[in-house]
C-alpha cells in the first residue's frame, strides 16, 4: 500500500500559537505535542474532532475549508445545507427562507441534506431487520466517531453501519437531478456542503468507506451564516423554495435525531467525544449486547454543536426542536414508511470501500519489540513524577514515557526530572569544591 | 524472551474504580498490536473477571502476563470462595445483591462468558480461602 499523506482540515497557525498546553490536554487521541514553543499535530492520530479549536484561546487552530468564492470555479454550483444550518436562526418560520437565501448568495440550486437523511433513515431501518447484524450497529454519520473507532477501537469496525452518510447521498442525487433538469455535464456542477465541522471537510478529501466523495467541497457554516443572515432576516421566500424533508430528517441535526427514526426502541445516543469514548469502551466489553443501534456524535448536542457553527449549541438545539414540531404539526410523515422503494433502488446507498483500522497506538509492528518498549515505558513511568503537567510537551507522564520509547523526545524534556538531576549535580559540585585540589595542597 | 507483566489490585465494592484494570489491559494490548479478534475476547473476559472481584469477592488482584504464546489473565482473591463451582458456572446463576443488580450486573453470564472467550479456562475455589481463575488467549 502506498503511503498517502492523510488530508486534515484542522491546521495550526504557527504565528498565533503560543505553545501553551490547552490543546495538548484536551485531544482525545493524544495527537498533539508541544515542542520548540509551538503545538504540532501528529497526522496519523488526528481525527479532526475540533476539540483543539474550541479550547485554543489564541485561535491558533484553524480549519481549512473552501470559501464561498470557490463556487465560481464551477459553471454551476449546488448548496447542500446540513440541517444544523437551520438551527442557526431563531424562530425560523420557513425553511424556504434559508433555501432561497442560498440561491441569493450565489448558488444555482439547493438540495437539503435532511432529504437524504430521510432516505438513509429508511435504508438503516431496513438493514436493522437483519438478525445477523453485529450488535450494536454503530452509526456512520459522524466521521469523527468513525475515525475514532479506526484509531482507538479497531475491533469495533465490523459494527459500523456501511450505509453512506446523508451528505454523500445528497450530493449524488443533487448532481444527477440537476443535470437531468438542465442537460449540463456532471463535471460542470460543483456540489458544496455547508459544514458544521472540519470532520466533514476531511471526509470529502479523504473519504472513509468510499473510493471517492460525491461532494466537491465544503464551506464553513459560519461563513455561510454571515452571508445568509440578511436574506433570512427579510423573511421572504423570494425563490419560492420549500423544505421537502420530514421533521425526522431535520431532526438529524441534533443528537438522537438519527436514532429516533431508525431504531427508537433499542438505541443509545451519546454526544461529546469523551462520552463517546467511554461508551465505546463499554461496547467493546460487550456490556451492551442487547443494544441494537448506537449513535455517537463527537459534538455536544450533535451537529448543532459543531466547531464551525455560529449559534450556541443549546440554543441551536432548541431552535431545531421548535422547527421539528412546526413541521410535524403541518405534516407528520415518517420516512421509514414513506420513502418510496423506487428512490431506494435508484441511488447507491452503500459504501464501496472497506473501513480500514488505523492502529496508531501500536508501539511496534513486531510484538517482541513492542513488549520491550512497554517494559521500558513502565520503568520510565516509575521514574516520572506523575504530575501530568504537560510542560515536557506530551499530554501526560505516561504519554511522555511512550514518546521517549518511540524516540520523539528525550528524558531531559521533563523539567521535574531535570531539576532532580540538577540538585544531585549541585550537591556533587559542593562536595567537589570542599575537597582541596592538587594545587591548593602544594601551597 | 520479553514479556509483559502487570498486577492490578482490585478492591471489593469499589464501583468508582471498577473497570479501570480491564481498561488498562485493553490499552496495553492495543499498544502491543494484539489482533482485534483476540483483543475483543480478552476485553470481555477481563472486564467480567474484574467486576466479579468487585461485586463478589472480598478483594483481590488481577494479573496480566503476555508472552510469545499468548495473553494470560489470573484473578486471585482472598474470599469468600465459591461453594459449588458447577452451579456458579451455569448461565443465569447469580448471587448478586440488589445494589449490583440495579447497576446492570447479576445476569449470571460472567463466568460462562469468560469460559467461552478464553482458549483455556481454569477455576479453583475454596470456601473461606478464595477463588483463583486462570485464562489463556492464544495470540495467533
Ligand atoms: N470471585 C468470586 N468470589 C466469590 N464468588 C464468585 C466470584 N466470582 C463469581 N462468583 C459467584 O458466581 C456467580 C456467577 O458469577 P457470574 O459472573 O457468572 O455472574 P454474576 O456476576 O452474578 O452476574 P454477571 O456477571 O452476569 O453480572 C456469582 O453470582 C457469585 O455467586
Ligand atoms: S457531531 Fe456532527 S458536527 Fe460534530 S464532528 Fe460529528 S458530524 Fe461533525
Ligand atoms: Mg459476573
Amino acid at each position: 500500500m502506498s503511503e498517502v499523506k492523510r488530508f486534515h482540515s484542522v491546521r495550526l497557525d504557527k504565528d498565533l500559537c503560543k505553545g501553551c498546553t490547552n490543546c495538548l490536554m484536551h485531544c482525545p487521541t493524544e495527537a498533539i505535542r508541544v515542542h520548540d514553543g509551538r503545538a504540532h499535530i501528529i497526522d496519523e492520530r488526528c481525527i479532526d474532532c475540533g476539540e483543539c479549536i474550541r479550547v485554543c484561546g489564541y485561535h491558533a487552530k484553524i480549519v481549512e475549508t473552501d470559501s464561498l468564492s470557490d463556487i465560481k470555479k464551477f459553471k454551476y454550483s449546488i448548496a447542500l445545507p446540513a440541517p444544523s444550518l437551520y438551527a442557526q436562526f431563531r424562530n425560523l418560520k420557513d425553511i424556504g427562507y434559508v433555501l432561497s437565501g442560498l440561491k441569493k448568495i450565489g448558488f444555482d440550486d439547493v438540495f437539503e441534506v435532511a432529504r437524504a437523511a430521510d432516505i438513509v433513515s429508511r435504508a438503516i431501518h431496513e438493514k436493522l431487520r437483519d438478525p445477523n447484524l453485529p450488535k450494536p450497529l454503530i452509526s456512520s454519520a459522524c466521521p469523527t466517531v468513525v475515525r475514532l473507532i479506526q484509531v482507538r477501537f479497531p475491533d469495533l469496525i465490523p459494527n459500523i453501519c456501511d450505509i453512506r452518510q446523508p451528505m454523500e447521498v445528497a450530493a449524488d442525487i443533487a448532481r444527477k437531478e440537476f443535470c437531468q433538469k438542465t442537460g449540463c455535464a456532471p463535471e460542470d456542477v460543483g456540489v458544496f456542503f455547508i459544514t458544521p465541522c472540519p470532520a466533514k471537510m476531511t471526509a470529502i478529501r479523504s473519504p472513509i468507506g468510499q473510493q471517492k466523495s460525491c461532494v466537491d467541497g465544503a464551506i464553513s457554516m459560519m461563513e455561510i451564516y454571515r452571508a445568509l443572515r440578511p436574506y433570512v432576516a427579510k423573511m421572504q421566500n423570494e425563490e419560492d423554495l420549500h423544505g421537502e424533508s420530514s421533521h425526522y430528517g431535520v431532526g438529524w441535526a441534533s443528537s438522537n435525531g438519527e436514532s429516533k427514526v431508525v431504531c427508537p426502541d433499542d438505541s443509545l445516543s451519546v454526544d461529546g467525544i469523551h462520552n463517546c469514548i467511554r461508551v465505546l469502551e463499554e461496547i467493546e466489553n460487550d456490556k451492551f449486547s442487547d443494544l441494537v443501534f448506537f449513535e455517537g456524535n463527537a459534538c455536544v448536542g450533535g451537529c448543532v454543536g459543531g466547531p464551525l457553527v455560529y449559534e450556541n449549541n443549546y440554543v441551536a438545539k432548541n431552535n431545531i426542536r421548535k422547527l421539528v414540531s412546526a413541521i410535524k404539526a403541518k405534516e407528520n410523515i415518517n420516512p421509514v414508511e414513506s420513502v418510496p422503494v423506487s428512490v431506494m433502488n435508484k441511488y447507491p446507498l452503500y459504501m464501496d470501500a472497506p473501513i480500514e483500522p488505523n492502529p496508531v497506538m501500536k508501539l511496534d509492528d513486531d510484538i517482541q519489540v513492542a513488549m520491550q518498549k512497554m517494559e521500558r515505558m513502565n520503568q520510565l513511568i516509575d521514574e516520572l513524577p506523575g504530575y501530568d503537567c504537560g510542560s515536557c510537551g506530551s499530554p501526560t507522564c505516561r504519554a511522555f514515557a511512550e514518546d521517549i520509547v518511540r524516540g520523539y523526545f528525550t528524558e531531559t524534556a521533563c523539567i521535574h526530572k531535570l531539576r532532580k538531576q540538577l540538585k544531585v549535580m549541585a550537591q556533587q559540585m559542593v562536595d567537589l569544591a570542599k575537597t582541596s585540589s592538587y594545587e591548593e595542597k602544594k601551597e | 524472551m520479553s514479556m509483559v507483566h502487570q498486577v492490578y489490585p482490585v478492591a471489593a465494592d469499589d464501583f468508582t474504580r471498577a473497570g479501570e484494570a480491564s481498561a488498562d489491559i485493553k490499552r496495553r494490548l492495543k499498544q502491543l498490536g494484539v489482533s482485534s479478534a483476540v483483543l475483543r475476547r480478552v476485553a470481555v473476559a477481563s472486564y467480567e473477571v474484574e467486576l466479579n472481584l468487585v461485586i463478589h469477592s472480598d478483594g483481590g488482584e488481577l494479573t496480566l502476563n503476555v508472552d510469545q504464546d499468548g495473553v494470560h489473565l489470573i484473578s486471585k482473591d482472598v474470599g469468600p470462595g465459591i461453594p459449588d463451582i458447577d452451579q456458579a458456572m451455569r448461565e443465569g446463576y447469580s448471587t448478586a445483591n440488589e445494589e449490583a443488580r440495579s447497576m446492570g450486573f447479576g445476569a449470571g453470564m460472567g463466568l460462562p462468558n469468560m469460559k467461552r472467550n478464553a482458549d483455556q479456562f481454569a477455576i479453583e475455589s475454596q470456601v473461606g480461602k478464595g477463588t483463583t481463575i486462570e485464562m489463556t488467549f492464544k495470540l495467533a
